[in-house]
Protein backbone atom coordinates (compact mmCIF):
# COMPACT_ATOMS: atom_id res chain seq x y z
CA UNK A 1 0.00 0.00 0.00
CA UNK A 2 1.56 3.60 -0.74
CA UNK A 3 2.41 4.99 1.68
CA UNK A 4 1.00 8.65 0.67
CA UNK A 5 -1.85 7.00 0.63
CA UNK A 6 -2.13 5.75 4.06
CA UNK A 7 -1.19 9.12 5.75
CA UNK A 8 -3.79 10.85 3.41
CA UNK A 9 -6.98 8.59 4.35
CA UNK A 10 -5.79 8.82 8.46
CA UNK A 11 -6.08 12.90 8.12
CA UNK A 12 -9.47 12.40 6.73
CA UNK A 13 -7.80 14.28 3.49
CA UNK A 14 -10.70 15.13 1.33
CA UNK A 15 -11.13 16.72 -2.16
CA UNK A 16 -12.61 19.78 -2.32
CA UNK A 17 -15.46 20.17 -4.95
CA UNK A 18 -14.70 23.00 -7.58
CA UNK A 19 -17.48 22.52 -9.45
CA UNK A 20 -20.16 23.38 -6.98
CA UNK A 21 -23.77 22.81 -8.46
CA UNK A 22 -26.53 24.57 -6.75
CA UNK A 23 -30.63 24.54 -7.36
CA UNK A 24 -32.34 26.64 -5.19
CA UNK A 25 -35.37 28.61 -5.43
CA UNK A 26 -35.61 32.10 -6.23
CA UNK A 27 -38.55 33.89 -4.76
CA UNK A 28 -40.45 36.66 -6.16
CA UNK A 29 -39.38 40.37 -5.94
CA UNK A 30 -36.25 38.33 -4.46
CA UNK A 31 -32.33 38.30 -5.45
CA UNK A 32 -29.57 36.02 -4.60
CA UNK A 33 -26.26 36.72 -3.92
CA UNK A 34 -23.37 33.72 -3.99
CA UNK A 35 -19.62 34.61 -3.45
CA UNK A 36 -16.51 33.02 -4.53
CA UNK A 37 -12.66 33.78 -3.47
CA UNK A 38 -11.01 33.38 -6.40
CA UNK A 39 -7.32 33.86 -6.89
CA UNK A 40 -6.01 35.41 -10.47
CA UNK A 41 -5.30 33.28 -13.40
CA UNK A 42 -7.82 30.56 -12.62
CA UNK A 43 -10.55 30.12 -15.39
CA UNK A 44 -13.51 29.80 -14.35
CA UNK A 45 -17.11 29.33 -16.33
CA UNK A 46 -20.77 30.03 -14.68
CA UNK A 47 -23.72 27.87 -16.14
CA UNK A 48 -26.93 29.05 -15.11
CA UNK A 49 -30.56 27.82 -16.52
CA UNK A 50 -33.93 28.87 -14.58
CA UNK A 51 -35.85 25.31 -14.60
CA UNK A 52 -39.62 26.76 -13.52
CA UNK A 53 -41.24 29.28 -12.86
CA UNK A 54 -42.66 32.37 -14.73
CA UNK A 55 -41.49 33.15 -18.34
CA UNK A 56 -38.27 30.59 -17.33
CA UNK A 57 -36.09 33.82 -17.22
CA UNK A 58 -33.82 36.08 -14.59
CA UNK A 59 -31.52 38.37 -14.51
CA UNK A 60 -28.34 37.86 -13.82
CA UNK A 61 -24.78 39.79 -12.88
CA UNK A 62 -21.03 38.92 -12.21
CA UNK A 63 -18.84 41.27 -10.45
CA UNK A 64 -15.27 41.13 -10.03
CA UNK A 65 -13.57 41.85 -6.58
CA UNK A 66 -13.49 45.77 -7.51
CA UNK A 67 -17.58 45.86 -8.90
CA UNK A 68 -16.64 45.98 -12.07
CA UNK A 69 -19.34 43.86 -14.07
CA UNK A 70 -18.02 41.21 -15.84
CA UNK A 71 -21.23 39.64 -16.87
CA UNK A 72 -24.82 41.39 -16.69
CA UNK A 73 -27.68 39.71 -18.74
CA UNK A 74 -31.45 40.44 -18.27
CA UNK A 75 -34.35 38.01 -18.65
CA UNK A 76 -32.34 35.10 -19.90
CA UNK A 77 -33.83 31.56 -19.48
CA UNK A 78 -29.91 29.94 -20.01
CA UNK A 79 -26.44 31.21 -20.66
CA UNK A 80 -23.05 30.13 -20.13
CA UNK A 81 -20.21 32.48 -19.33
CA UNK A 82 -16.42 31.71 -19.29
CA UNK A 83 -13.76 34.12 -18.04
CA UNK A 84 -10.23 34.27 -16.68
CA UNK A 85 -9.96 35.83 -12.80
CA UNK A 86 -7.62 38.74 -13.37
CA UNK A 87 -7.79 40.09 -9.70
CA UNK A 88 -7.57 37.94 -6.35
CA UNK A 89 -10.32 38.77 -4.18
CA UNK A 90 -13.87 37.79 -3.65
CA UNK A 91 -16.29 37.84 -7.14
CA UNK A 92 -20.22 38.08 -6.57
CA UNK A 93 -22.70 37.05 -8.88
CA UNK A 94 -26.55 37.54 -8.29
CA UNK A 95 -29.44 36.49 -9.37
CA UNK A 96 -32.52 38.63 -9.67
CA UNK A 97 -36.37 38.26 -9.76
CA UNK A 98 -37.55 41.42 -8.32
CA UNK A 99 -38.89 41.84 -12.00
CA UNK A 100 -41.21 38.97 -11.39
CA UNK A 101 -44.40 39.98 -9.04
CA UNK A 102 -45.67 36.65 -7.99
CA UNK A 103 -43.73 33.67 -9.74
CA UNK A 104 -40.34 32.48 -7.76
CA UNK A 105 -38.57 30.12 -9.81
CA UNK A 106 -36.20 27.25 -8.96
CA UNK A 107 -32.86 28.07 -10.71
CA UNK A 108 -29.84 25.64 -11.26
CA UNK A 109 -26.10 27.08 -11.62
CA UNK A 110 -22.31 25.50 -11.59
CA UNK A 111 -19.73 27.39 -10.85
CA UNK A 112 -16.79 25.76 -12.11
CA UNK A 113 -13.34 27.44 -10.43
CA UNK A 114 -9.95 26.23 -12.03
CA UNK A 115 -8.99 22.46 -12.78
CA UNK A 116 -10.41 19.14 -10.94
CA UNK A 117 -7.67 18.41 -8.55
CA UNK A 118 -5.63 15.47 -9.38
CA UNK A 119 -6.26 12.28 -7.28
CA UNK A 120 -3.01 11.41 -6.30
CA UNK A 121 -0.61 13.77 -4.63
CA UNK A 122 2.08 13.04 -6.84
CA UNK A 123 0.68 13.10 -10.50
CA UNK A 124 4.29 12.29 -12.16
CA UNK A 125 4.63 9.17 -10.98
CA UNK A 126 1.77 8.06 -13.36
CA UNK A 127 3.17 6.03 -15.87
CA UNK A 128 1.93 7.25 -19.81
CA UNK A 129 -0.20 5.10 -19.99
CA UNK A 130 -2.61 5.49 -16.92
CA UNK A 131 -2.12 9.59 -17.70
CA UNK A 132 -3.57 9.40 -21.04
CA UNK A 133 -6.29 6.69 -21.13
CA UNK A 134 -7.54 7.04 -17.58
CA UNK A 135 -7.22 10.49 -18.00
CA UNK A 136 -9.18 11.15 -21.09
CA UNK A 137 -11.94 8.60 -20.10
CA UNK A 138 -12.25 10.59 -17.00
CA UNK A 139 -12.56 13.32 -18.60
CA UNK A 140 -15.08 11.90 -21.66
CA UNK A 141 -16.92 10.40 -18.58
CA UNK A 142 -17.23 13.76 -16.88
CA UNK A 143 -18.42 15.11 -20.01
CA UNK A 144 -21.51 12.44 -20.58
CA UNK A 145 -22.60 13.37 -16.91
CA UNK A 146 -22.60 17.10 -17.92
CA UNK A 147 -24.93 16.20 -21.21
CA UNK A 148 -27.44 13.89 -18.35
CA UNK A 149 -27.52 17.14 -16.60
CA UNK A 150 -28.44 19.24 -19.22
CA UNK A 151 -31.49 16.35 -20.60
CA UNK A 152 -32.42 16.54 -16.63
CA UNK A 153 -32.52 20.11 -16.66
CA UNK A 154 -34.51 20.51 -20.10
CA UNK A 155 -36.95 17.57 -18.66
CA UNK A 156 -37.60 19.36 -15.20
CA UNK A 157 -38.79 22.09 -17.26
CA UNK A 158 -40.46 19.77 -19.84
CA UNK A 159 -42.65 18.24 -16.68
CA UNK A 160 -43.18 21.62 -14.94
CA UNK A 161 -44.95 22.62 -18.09
CA UNK A 162 -47.45 19.26 -18.59
CA UNK A 163 -47.52 19.61 -14.40
CA UNK A 164 -49.24 23.29 -15.41
CA UNK A 165 -51.15 22.29 -18.49
CA UNK A 166 -52.78 18.98 -16.86
CA UNK A 167 -53.93 21.17 -14.10
CA UNK A 168 -54.91 23.71 -15.81
CA UNK A 169 -57.42 21.60 -17.80
CA UNK A 170 -59.10 20.00 -15.03
CA UNK A 171 -59.93 23.34 -13.46
CA UNK A 172 -60.41 24.82 -16.70
CA UNK A 173 -63.16 22.33 -18.01
CA UNK A 174 -65.26 21.90 -14.99
CA UNK A 175 -65.38 25.93 -14.50
CA UNK A 176 -66.31 25.94 -17.87
CA UNK A 177 -69.31 23.21 -17.21
CA UNK A 178 -70.11 25.19 -14.02
CA UNK A 179 -71.15 28.35 -16.13
CA UNK A 180 -72.79 26.60 -18.80
CA UNK A 181 -75.24 25.14 -16.36
CA UNK A 182 -75.37 28.56 -14.55
CA UNK A 183 -75.71 30.68 -17.64
CA UNK A 184 -78.02 28.04 -19.20
CA UNK A 185 -80.24 27.63 -16.84
CA UNK A 186 -80.31 31.71 -16.01
CA UNK A 187 -81.34 32.33 -18.92
CA UNK A 188 -84.12 30.58 -19.16
CA UNK A 189 -85.54 32.19 -15.41
CA UNK A 190 -84.46 35.75 -17.02
CA UNK A 191 -86.97 35.77 -19.96
CA UNK A 192 -89.74 34.19 -18.02
CA UNK A 193 -89.47 37.33 -15.77
CA UNK A 194 -89.53 39.40 -18.47
CA UNK A 195 -92.86 37.89 -19.61
CA UNK A 196 -94.45 38.13 -16.04
CA UNK A 197 -94.46 41.50 -15.55
CA UNK A 198 -95.83 42.46 -19.41
CA UNK A 199 -98.73 39.79 -19.64
CA UNK A 200 -101.51 42.00 -20.08
CA UNK A 201 -99.72 43.97 -22.62
CA UNK A 202 -98.37 40.79 -24.88
CA UNK A 203 -101.61 39.15 -24.27
CA UNK A 204 -103.53 41.48 -26.42
CA UNK A 205 -100.75 42.16 -29.23
CA UNK A 206 -100.64 38.16 -29.34
CA UNK A 207 -104.86 38.02 -29.91
CA UNK B 1 9.15 17.68 -6.60
CA UNK B 2 12.44 18.09 -7.09
CA UNK B 3 14.11 20.83 -5.60
CA UNK B 4 17.38 22.55 -6.15
CA UNK B 5 20.75 19.92 -7.09
CA UNK B 6 18.33 17.26 -7.29
CA UNK B 7 17.38 17.31 -3.56
CA UNK B 8 13.95 15.81 -3.01
CA UNK B 9 11.23 16.54 0.11
CA UNK B 10 10.56 13.83 2.40
CA UNK B 11 6.83 12.34 1.38
CA UNK B 12 5.57 13.07 4.13
CA UNK B 13 6.73 16.92 4.40
CA UNK B 14 5.32 16.89 0.51
CA UNK B 15 1.88 15.73 1.50
CA UNK B 16 1.53 18.03 4.23
CA UNK B 17 2.09 21.02 1.75
CA UNK B 18 -0.52 19.68 -0.40
CA UNK B 19 -2.99 18.85 2.27
CA UNK B 20 -2.33 22.43 3.56
CA UNK B 21 -2.60 23.49 0.04
CA UNK B 22 -5.89 22.00 -0.46
CA UNK B 23 -6.93 23.03 2.98
CA UNK B 24 -6.82 26.68 1.61
CA UNK B 25 -8.48 25.80 -1.60
CA UNK B 26 -11.57 24.38 1.16
CA UNK B 27 -11.49 27.48 2.32
CA UNK B 28 -12.04 29.50 -0.74
CA UNK B 29 -15.74 27.73 -1.23
CA UNK B 30 -18.85 29.44 -2.68
CA UNK B 31 -20.42 31.38 0.11
CA UNK B 32 -23.33 33.14 0.76
CA UNK B 33 -25.22 35.54 3.56
CA UNK B 34 -28.18 34.68 5.40
CA UNK B 35 -30.17 36.11 7.90
CA UNK B 36 -30.54 35.00 11.40
CA UNK B 37 -33.76 33.29 11.41
CA UNK B 38 -33.87 32.79 7.69
CA UNK B 39 -33.77 29.67 5.88
CA UNK B 40 -32.68 28.32 2.68
CA UNK B 41 -33.12 25.66 0.66
CA UNK B 42 -31.57 23.82 -1.83
CA UNK B 43 -32.78 21.35 -4.37
CA UNK B 44 -30.87 18.04 -5.05
CA UNK B 45 -32.64 16.37 -8.07
CA UNK B 46 -30.94 12.63 -7.85
CA UNK B 47 -31.09 9.00 -8.49
CA UNK B 48 -32.00 6.03 -6.63
CA UNK B 49 -29.27 5.04 -3.87
CA UNK B 50 -27.15 7.92 -4.71
CA UNK B 51 -25.29 9.63 -1.52
CA UNK B 52 -24.74 13.10 -0.63
CA UNK B 53 -22.59 14.35 1.41
CA UNK B 54 -22.47 18.46 2.52
CA UNK B 55 -20.21 20.31 4.53
CA UNK B 56 -20.44 24.06 5.38
CA UNK B 57 -19.01 26.58 7.82
CA UNK B 58 -20.54 29.73 9.12
CA UNK B 59 -18.99 32.70 10.49
CA UNK B 60 -20.72 35.42 11.79
CA UNK B 61 -21.22 38.99 11.26
CA UNK B 62 -19.31 41.30 14.10
CA UNK B 63 -21.21 44.57 14.10
CA UNK B 64 -18.47 46.44 16.08
CA UNK B 65 -15.37 44.98 14.33
CA UNK B 66 -17.74 45.13 10.96
CA UNK B 67 -15.84 41.75 9.94
CA UNK B 68 -17.05 38.59 9.91
CA UNK B 69 -15.36 36.32 12.70
CA UNK B 70 -13.04 33.16 11.74
CA UNK B 71 -15.08 30.70 13.80
CA UNK B 72 -18.16 31.26 16.50
CA UNK B 73 -18.48 28.33 19.10
CA UNK B 74 -22.05 27.47 20.28
CA UNK B 75 -23.53 29.01 17.13
CA UNK B 76 -25.62 25.95 15.49
CA UNK B 77 -27.16 25.51 12.52
CA UNK B 78 -30.26 22.62 12.04
CA UNK B 79 -30.06 20.73 8.69
CA UNK B 80 -33.27 19.30 7.69
CA UNK B 81 -33.27 16.90 4.48
CA UNK B 82 -36.74 15.82 2.83
CA UNK B 83 -37.45 13.06 0.10
CA UNK B 84 -39.51 14.02 -3.05
CA UNK B 85 -42.35 12.86 -1.03
CA UNK B 86 -41.92 15.05 1.56
CA UNK B 87 -40.71 12.85 4.17
CA UNK B 88 -37.91 14.19 6.27
CA UNK B 89 -35.10 12.47 5.76
CA UNK B 90 -32.77 13.72 7.67
CA UNK B 91 -33.50 16.70 10.76
CA UNK B 92 -30.46 17.62 12.63
CA UNK B 93 -28.34 20.29 14.59
CA UNK B 94 -25.04 20.62 13.88
CA UNK B 95 -22.40 22.89 15.29
CA UNK B 96 -20.83 25.77 12.94
CA UNK B 97 -19.25 23.92 11.08
CA UNK B 98 -20.89 20.44 10.07
CA UNK B 99 -20.99 18.09 7.58
CA UNK B 100 -23.84 16.07 6.40
CA UNK B 101 -24.60 12.58 4.83
CA UNK B 102 -27.74 11.15 3.36
CA UNK B 103 -28.35 8.63 1.29
CA UNK B 104 -31.54 8.84 -1.40
CA UNK B 105 -33.88 5.75 -1.60
CA UNK B 106 -36.61 7.14 -4.25
CA UNK B 107 -35.38 9.19 -7.18
CA UNK B 108 -35.94 13.03 -7.50
CA UNK B 109 -35.88 16.54 -6.11
CA UNK B 110 -34.36 15.84 -2.28
CA UNK B 111 -34.60 19.33 -0.49
CA UNK B 112 -31.86 20.21 1.91
CA UNK B 113 -32.84 22.98 4.01
CA UNK B 114 -30.53 25.43 6.78
CA UNK B 115 -31.65 27.55 9.05
CA UNK B 116 -29.82 29.11 12.36
CA UNK B 117 -31.30 28.78 15.69
CA UNK B 118 -28.77 29.78 17.48
CA UNK B 119 -29.85 31.74 20.80
CA UNK B 120 -27.03 33.63 20.44
CA UNK B 121 -28.10 35.45 17.90
CA UNK B 122 -30.72 36.79 19.22
CA UNK B 123 -28.67 39.48 21.12
CA UNK B 124 -27.69 40.67 18.01
CA UNK B 125 -30.29 42.43 15.89
CA UNK B 126 -30.32 42.33 12.46
CA UNK B 127 -27.21 39.46 12.53
CA UNK B 128 -26.05 38.07 9.51
CA UNK B 129 -24.24 34.84 8.87
CA UNK B 130 -21.62 34.03 6.12
CA UNK B 131 -22.48 30.16 5.08
CA UNK B 132 -19.82 28.12 3.03
CA UNK B 133 -21.63 25.02 1.46
CA UNK B 134 -20.43 22.29 -0.41
CA UNK B 135 -22.17 19.66 -1.54
CA UNK B 136 -21.10 16.93 -2.73
CA UNK B 137 -23.15 13.84 -5.11
CA UNK B 138 -23.08 10.60 -5.87
CA UNK B 139 -19.37 9.48 -6.87
CA UNK B 140 -17.94 13.14 -6.20
CA UNK B 141 -18.74 12.15 -2.82
CA UNK B 142 -16.19 9.17 -2.22
CA UNK B 143 -12.74 10.23 -0.44
CA UNK B 144 -10.47 8.13 -3.00
CA UNK B 145 -7.66 8.27 -0.71
CA UNK B 146 -9.13 6.43 2.32
CA UNK B 147 -10.46 3.66 -0.47
CA UNK B 148 -6.91 3.47 -1.52
CA UNK B 149 -5.77 2.87 2.27
CA UNK B 150 -8.83 0.52 3.26
CA UNK B 151 -8.23 -1.64 -0.13
CA UNK B 152 -4.61 -1.47 -0.30
CA UNK B 153 -4.68 -0.23 -4.26
CA UNK B 154 -2.34 1.14 -6.35
CA UNK B 155 -2.97 3.86 -8.73
CA UNK B 156 -3.55 2.61 -11.61
CA UNK B 157 -6.67 0.33 -9.61
CA UNK B 158 -7.59 3.58 -7.91
CA UNK B 159 -8.15 5.50 -10.97
CA UNK B 160 -10.15 2.54 -12.51
CA UNK B 161 -12.11 2.56 -9.18
CA UNK B 162 -13.11 6.02 -9.60
CA UNK B 163 -14.24 5.32 -13.12
CA UNK B 164 -15.86 2.58 -12.13
CA UNK B 165 -17.80 4.96 -9.85
CA UNK B 166 -18.31 7.67 -12.58
CA UNK B 167 -19.36 4.95 -14.95
CA UNK B 168 -22.03 3.93 -12.58
CA UNK B 169 -23.30 7.21 -11.50
CA UNK B 170 -23.93 7.65 -14.97
CA UNK B 171 -26.16 4.76 -15.09
CA UNK B 172 -27.95 4.97 -12.32
CA UNK B 173 -28.91 8.27 -14.25
CA UNK B 174 -29.81 6.89 -16.95
CA UNK B 175 -32.40 4.93 -14.71
CA UNK B 176 -33.59 7.93 -13.30
CA UNK B 177 -34.08 9.26 -16.93
CA UNK B 178 -36.43 6.70 -17.89
CA UNK B 179 -38.53 6.65 -14.74
CA UNK B 180 -38.69 10.62 -15.39
CA UNK B 181 -39.84 9.97 -19.46
CA UNK B 182 -42.53 7.40 -17.65
CA UNK B 183 -43.47 10.08 -15.43
CA UNK B 184 -44.01 12.78 -18.33
CA UNK B 185 -45.72 10.11 -20.41
CA UNK B 186 -48.40 9.62 -17.67
CA UNK B 187 -48.82 13.08 -17.05
CA UNK B 188 -49.43 14.10 -20.63
CA UNK B 189 -51.60 10.56 -21.48
CA UNK B 190 -53.53 12.07 -18.06
CA UNK B 191 -54.04 15.88 -19.97
CA UNK B 192 -55.13 13.67 -23.10
CA UNK B 193 -57.88 11.86 -21.41
CA UNK B 194 -59.01 15.14 -19.86
CA UNK B 195 -59.40 17.08 -22.77
CA UNK B 196 -61.24 14.28 -23.90
CA UNK B 197 -63.24 13.40 -21.76
CA UNK B 198 -64.42 16.96 -20.58
CA UNK B 199 -65.04 18.00 -24.00
CA UNK B 200 -67.64 15.13 -24.99
CA UNK B 201 -69.04 15.83 -21.30
CA UNK B 202 -69.37 19.72 -22.02
CA UNK B 203 -70.63 19.13 -25.26
CA UNK B 204 -73.03 16.47 -23.83
CA UNK B 205 -74.13 19.22 -21.19
CA UNK B 206 -74.99 22.46 -23.72
CA UNK B 207 -76.93 19.66 -25.76
CA UNK B 208 -79.11 18.39 -22.61
CA UNK B 209 -79.31 22.16 -21.09
CA UNK B 210 -80.87 23.37 -24.89
CA UNK B 211 -82.97 20.42 -24.64
CA UNK B 212 -84.30 21.30 -21.34
CA UNK B 213 -84.36 25.18 -22.47
CA UNK B 214 -86.42 24.52 -25.24
CA UNK B 215 -88.89 22.42 -23.34
CA UNK B 216 -89.27 24.48 -20.29
CA UNK B 217 -89.83 27.70 -22.24
CA UNK B 218 -92.34 26.20 -24.32
CA UNK B 219 -94.40 24.95 -21.73
CA UNK B 220 -94.10 27.92 -20.15
CA UNK B 221 -95.46 29.93 -23.35
CA UNK B 222 -98.09 27.54 -23.55
CA UNK B 223 -98.94 28.12 -19.99
CA UNK B 224 -99.59 31.93 -20.55
CA UNK B 225 -101.33 31.25 -23.55
CA UNK B 226 -98.87 32.84 -26.38
CA UNK B 227 -97.82 29.96 -28.36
Amino acid sequence: MPRWAAAAGRWGWRLPALLPEITFELPDNAKQRFYEDIAPGTACALEFQVITGGHYDVDCRLEDPDGKVLYKEMKTRYDNFTFTASKNGTYRFCFCNEFSTFTHKTMYFDFQVGEDPPLFPSENRVSALTQVESVSIHEALKSVTDYQTHVRLREAQGQSRAEDLNTRVAYWSVGEAFVLLVVSIGQVFLLKSFFSDKRTTTSRVGS
Amino acid sequence: MAGVGGWRLPAMVRLTLLWLAVCVACARGLYFHIGETEKRCFIEEIPDETMVIGNYRTQMWDKQKEVFLPSTPGLGMHVEVKDPDGKVVLSRQYGSEGRFTFTSHTPGDHQICLHSNSTRMALFAGGKLRVHLDIQVGEHANNYPEIAAKDKLTELQLRARQLLDQVEQIQKEQDYQRYREERFRLTSESTNQRVLWWSIAQTVILILTGIWQMRHLKSFFEAKKLV
